[in-house]
């Protein structure tokens, strides 16, 4: 098997406060091909953000205690000086952001920060800046380039500005795009349109993706492969018929049963009891179990591994196979009574 | 952009016709007694004051006279600052005779304080910012503390008693006739004035800059920077400085503007022959119009100080230009 684009081993990002250590990232391992997807699940404060900002390096190192490697083109970038790690940011790995009003500068035309970011990766006079970003704008299907290439952020609208961010991510052609919630700021038609953005440029630019974000739906869409976070932790992970179709986590079941449907009537809404946990005081064994319907004996006080436990994909739960292939169906049965 | 700067010049008209109608009401009008004998002051026999009633138009309807005082301010040769109400009876001179002289070192003064501070405060404040909590940085901010809090009269009289009369390597204060502000400038009589004077906005600004420049640091976009490979330097200086300094570039532009109007405890205390020392006395000896004309002209300049702050405020943020 050809060597993995990105492979993360046992990370760990502990945050020292006087409250105590926030452990927003607590053992996360996963390995990503050259060219595929992963979409990257989790509520506020599972550690989703943290680990690929982390990533990046953007963590600040003074604060932040990080333990574990992450391999990127045969190098634990964890280990990188900073100088070093300055190439890969932006030339090898491009990042996509949140919120592409507060993104970017206000005070800088958009084609001026995508130039900046073309020419400080690459040796490229002023005009062949300029002529490469106008293009690049045309390929995330930014209208009439030229003009846009000399507006200032405030003059776009919203999907525009994360084209524009999205042009910035890939202007250098890397390896990885990662994508922190690509869409949660925009109206849900836009978001449409990004999505498809982003899963035509992957083929056309043959990148890798890591699409990070609260939203089962936007990852059903594009993604691959699917990895799910609680508590800091990756709690499940497989592909995404996998993820969709057999899903073998209570907390996985959770979001899937919690995603409004349109089609169907249904009565309630059926969020998940409880509230995430906290990351300094964590509870004990597994992270969810305060929260879980079907914890038994082990869960207070065993940390479940994630591991293959006879699903076909990794999990992170006590319960038997058979266990969770019964209760999964339970659930999937109970839905389409609710719905009729 | 034409816009903006059409509705920014129209409105500073709009404040210099409220300020000039302030100010006539204040000096002219509210106060009891005769107007003519106000504006007289030291000269009180029967025809002076009717030459004065006759150049104030007292007998005139109001707006005859609102209008003599008004042209005064309009910046045209003839009409600025004249003399049929800008005069001072006491003295028996024209008031823009006698400020004139006046103005190079009230200039001179603000000006040299202004890049001695700015040269201070800002540089100060950007090592505070980047090294947070650094030894740098929390003895800046005491020094910034002091600096804001010494009255300018104090330090000036208590650096003319080190460097002057202690240790003799500052001049006195005072200039004296016969040296013009070049000259005194060469002849080192405005470095403690300076100094003095800058001291207390150089703290200022160090703690506005470094104020700014940590919050600007901590916006997405300086995250957006970083994540494109900038260096450090590049994420500071290009595209921190440029957020933070802009409401710095504001506040200068107000700060010279009140200076240009006095530098009054400055001025006084080191016996500078500015606008300043001229409206302290004029004030100490109740010459109603030379008091009114330094008063105007503060106003004014401050009002066209601002306008250009405000054009300065289009060119640095684009936000601003399509309000």
């Amino acid at each position: 098997m050809a060597d993995p684009l990105l492979e993360v081993r046992d990370l760990k990002v502990h945050f020292p406060t006087e409250d105590g250590v926030v452990k927003a990232v607590d053992g996360v391992s996963f390995r990503l091909e050259p060219g595929e997807t992963l979409g990257v699940v989790g509520e506020s404060g599972s550690g989703k953000s943290v680990a690929f900002l982390t990533v990046m390096g953007l963590i600040h190192r003074k604060s932040a205690r990080v333990e574990g490697e992450v391999i990127f083109d045969g190098r634990n970038l964890l280990a990188l000086p900073e100088d070093e790690m300055r190439h890969v940011r932006g030339n090898k790995i491009g990042m996509v952001f949140q919120d592409p009003m507060t993104s970017l500068h206000p005070y800088y035309r958009v084609g001026s920060q995508i130039a900046e970011a073309i020419r400080t990766h690459r040796d490229v006079n002023k005009d062949d800046a300029r002529k490469q970003v106008i293009e690049m704008l045309r390929r995330v299907g930014m209208p009439r380039p030229e003009d846009r290439a000399k507006a200032y952020p405030h003059e776009f609208s919203g999907g525009m500005r994360q084209r524009a961010m999205i042009a910035m991510g890939l202007a250098l052609n890397p390896a990885l795009l990662i994508a922190d919630e690509p869409t949660t700021a925009l109206d849900v038609t836009v978001q449409a349109q990004i999505l498809e953005l982003i899963g035509r440029l992957q083929q056309e630019f043959n990148v890798g993706v890591v699409l990070i974000t609260h939203d089962l739906g936007v990852v059903a869409d594009v993604s691959k492969k699917v990895m799910v976070m609680y508590g800091g932790k990756a709690v499940e992970m497989g592909t995404r018929d996998e993820i969709f179709r057999q899903p073998l986590h209570p907390y996985t079941w959770g979001l899937l049963d919690s995603i409004p449907t349109v089609d169907k009537r249904v009565e309630r809404l059926v969020p998940i009891k409880g509230a995430p946990p906290s990351l300094i005081n964590r509870p004990t064994g597994c992270s969810f179990h305060p929260r879980c319907p079907h914890r038994f004996e082990p869960c207070d006080k065993d940390i479940p591994e994630l591991k293959d436990r006879g699903g076909g994909h990794p999990d992170a739960c006590h319960l038997s196979i058979e266990d969770k292939r019964r209760l999964w169906s339970e659930r999937e049965q109970q839905r389409a009574r609710a719905a009729s | 952009m034409g816009q903006y700067l059409i509705r920014r010049s129209l409105f500073m008209i709009l404040v210099l016709f409220l300020v000039s109608v302030l100010t006539f009401l204040i000096f002219m009008k509210l106060p009891s007694g005769d107007p003519a004998r106000m504006m007289g002051g030291q000269r009180t026999n029967a025809e002076d004051l009717q030459e004065i009633r006759e150049n104030l138009g007292l007998d005139q309807p109001f707006w005859v006279q609102y209008g003599r005082f008004a042209k005064g301010m309009i910046p045209w040769p003839g009409l600025w600052l004249d003399e049929q109400i800008y005069y001072s009876y006491s003295n028996n001179v024209a008031i823009k005779e006698e400020i004139y002289p006046r103005l190079p070192y009230t200039f001179a003064l603000a000006m040299g304080a202004a890049v001695i501070w700015l040269a201070i405060g800002i540089p100060v404040g950007i090592i505070s910012a980047i090294k947070r909590r650094s030894f740098a940085d929390r003895t800046s901010m005491i020094f910034a503390l002091i600096g804001v809090s010494a009255p300018v009269f104090w330090l000036a009289y208590l650096f003319l008693y080190l460097f002057w009369f202690k240790l003799g390597i500052a001049p006195p204060s005072g200039i004296p006739s016969d040296e013009g502000v070049v000259q005194a400038m060469v002849t080192g009589r405005f470095v403690m004035p300076w100094i003095v004077l800058s001291l207390a906005f150089a703290a200022f600004y160090s703690r506005m800059t470094r104020g700014n420049l940590i919050e600007t640091m901590g916006e997405d976009y300086i995250r957006t920077a970083r994540a494109k490979g900038l260096s450090e330097r590049k994420v500071i200086f290009k595209h921190g400085l440029r957020s933070a300094l802009t409401p710095v570039v504001t506040m200068f532009g107000m700060d010279l503007g009140i200076l240009f109007g006095g530098v009054f405890i400055t001025e006084t205390v080191f016996n500078i022959p500015g606008l300043g020392q001229y409206a302290v006395r004029a004030i100490g000896n109740n010459d109603i119009p030379a008091v009114m004309t330094v008063v105007t002209l503060a106003a004014a300049f401050i009002v066209v100080l601002n306008l250009i702050v405000d054009v300065m405020y289009a060119v640095l943020d684009p936000r601003v230009r399509y309000r």
